[in-house]
């Protein structure tokens, strides 16, 4: 019975002959992807595990729902250039979006809804919708109002600033009468239809933290049709 | 005096390719955070995506092939623009774009030559192929995350705008690439690890614009050329005379063996032949 050498055994013993050119070639192979696979795994994982988009990260106009603006996006910032008001970062390290992604934060400087939206125009990817001609139809998020404990409108008061500052004031937002126990109360009540999400109400609600507050629209809004949890439907 | 002129002139001379590609680096770093008086800025955007002179789009087409690998939709500026910088890169050799536009070459570089002036000896020998690995990987995750994954970290366009917002959130890790190659391992980043430079590898393969020996009697063998390339393995069988050009498309073309070269024995050439050289043998042509 013939014994199997082994390619170590033979290379301590026959020096001379060398490990077969084809073997070392699938060595090499099989090797680089094994790295490849493990990090594949380690870096998908790692990927898959940061923190989501925070809810006051806004994209500008015209931008692709998240996940196809976070593959669309090239990182270029080209919209951030030709903001005219300066609103756009692309995001670093240190903010809660992915890397290099343009976005603005409502309450330090809103959407001024330019009419030929140039950050749309800049953009080379089609990551914001070229199609979006008309800046009324962007959907950049929704104002809803979040705290009705310490709205003024709430309390009786008519601040009313997040209406009179509304760019497209009296369709997006308004004020609707409620009848309660502290009296007649205008309620500043958004359209969500009409909201474009500029954000410039929530930049000027005069409370030292915003009452009405931009969230992306999957946040601020509810969507109507029934909720199967704990009803039995099998 | 005119001995010190003359070794100035000696000395800038033997510096002339490093300072020609030192200056448009540096040049094109500016190009996107200058503004030139009446004229503005002349580059728009970062190096992922830029429009020069107004009106000429250029696109990475390493960074737009990972957001089609995601899922993007095909767009008009963006393919033009990958068009260009391809074809530009594909036609006279990728790695072009490592040692003449990478803002990151200049870092790296720093601490290579920190690392000899210091005459660092330890080394993390890490495999050329390391690269291409990572490429692989950044291919995949783009496909399996939908993310443009190694735009997570790639330092180049991090620099920039670092530079450009002179955020310092990215700074450590640009630190810590310089830390790297400065004290770790010789060339670690550009010459084993960035998956961009083995993707332009890749793209100019058949680069035309190559390290020609032009005449190989006057070469010595002094293999000082070897000494200062960042991918000596390039060289080689042109210093062993088995080859003409170097064809391998690891040469970023940096010119620093035809600043170290004295004997006139190298010159960057545009070689439009093809096989110049059978399995090592020179062709030679009458």
């Amino acid at each position: 019975m013939t014994k199997h050498t082994t390619a170590k055994e033979l290379a301590t013993v026959r020096p001379d002959v060398e490990e077969p050119m084809r073997r070392k070639v699938f060595k090499r192979v099989f090797r680089h992807m094994g790295v490849a696979v493990l990090g594949t795994v380690v870096a998908q994982a790692a990927i898959f595990s940061r923190p989501a988009r925070a809810a006051k990260i806004l994209r500008p106009p015209g931008a692709l729902p998240e996940k196809e603006f976070d593959s669309t996006c090239i990182r270029c910032g080209l919209c951030v250039k030709d903001c005219p008001y300066d609103i756009l970062k692309l995001a670093s390290w240190a903010d809660p979006a992915p890397l290099g992604t343009p976005f603005f934060v409502a309450r330090q400087d809103p959407c001024r809804m330019c009419t030929d939206i140039p950050c749309v125009k800049a953009c080379p990817t089609g990551a914001l919708d070229p199609l979006l001609t008309d800046i009324r139809k962007a959907d950049m998020g929704v104002a809803v109002l979040v705290d009705h404990e310490n709205c003024l409108n709430y309390k009786g008061l008519t601040c009313s600033v997040c209406v009179r500052v509304c760019p497209i004031r009296g369709e997006a937002i308004s004020l609707k009468p409620i009848q309660n126990e502290r009296g007649l109360l205008q309620i500043p009540t958004v359209n969500p239809d009409k909201c474009t999400g500029c954000g410039t109400c929530e930049k000027h609600c005069v409370l030292s933290e915003a009452a009405i507050r931009v969230l992306p629209r999957e946040l601020g809004l509810g969507v109507s049709g029934a909720n199967a949890a704990g009803r039995g439907v099998w | 005096m005119a001995g010190l002129f003359r070794r100035m002139v000696s000395g800038l001379k033997s510096r002339r390719w490093l300072l020609i590609r030192r200056t448009l680096q540096i040049l094109i770093v500016l190009a996107f955070v200058v503004d030139i008086p009446e004229v503005g800025r002349i580059a728009h955007g970062n190096l992922s995506s830029s429009l020069w002179f107004w009106n000429v789009p250029l696109t990475d087409p390493f960074v737009l092939l990972q957001s089609l690998l995601a899922g993007a939709p095909l767009a008009k500026t963006a393919l033009i623009g990958a068009a260009i910088v391809a074809g530009f890169y594909a036609f006279f050799g990728g790695r072009i774009y490592c040692s003449w536009v990478c803002p990151i070459n200049m870092l790296t570089e720093a601490a290579h030559w920190l690392r000899q002036k210091l005459k660092i000896k330890g080394n993390l020998t890490l495999s050329r192929e390391l690269r291409s690995v990572l490429l692989v990987m950044a291919l995949v995750l783009s496909v399996v995350t939908g993310t443009l994954a190694w735009e997570m970290i790639n330092p180049i366009t991090l620099f920039q705008r670092e530079l450009m917002w002179t955020s310092a959130a990215g700074v450590t890790f640009l630190a810590a690439l310089f830390l790297f190659d400065f004290l770790v391992s010789r060339r670690g980043w550009c010459g084993h690890l960035c998956p961009v430079g083995a993707f332009y590898k890749w793209l100019g393969r058949y680069g035309r614009l190559r390290i020609t020996a032009l005449k190989i009697d006057a070469c010595s063998g002094c293999s000082d050329c070897i000494k200062v390339c960042p991918e000596p393995h390039v060289l080689a069988p042109l210093v062993a005379q088995k080859a003409m050009t170097v064809t391998d498309s690891d040469c970023t073309r940096c010119g620093a063996c035809l600043d170290k070269c004295n004997s006139g024995a190298l010159a960057m050439k545009l070689d439009m032949h093809r096989g110049v050289s059978f399995r090592g043998i020179p062709i030679v042509k009458s």
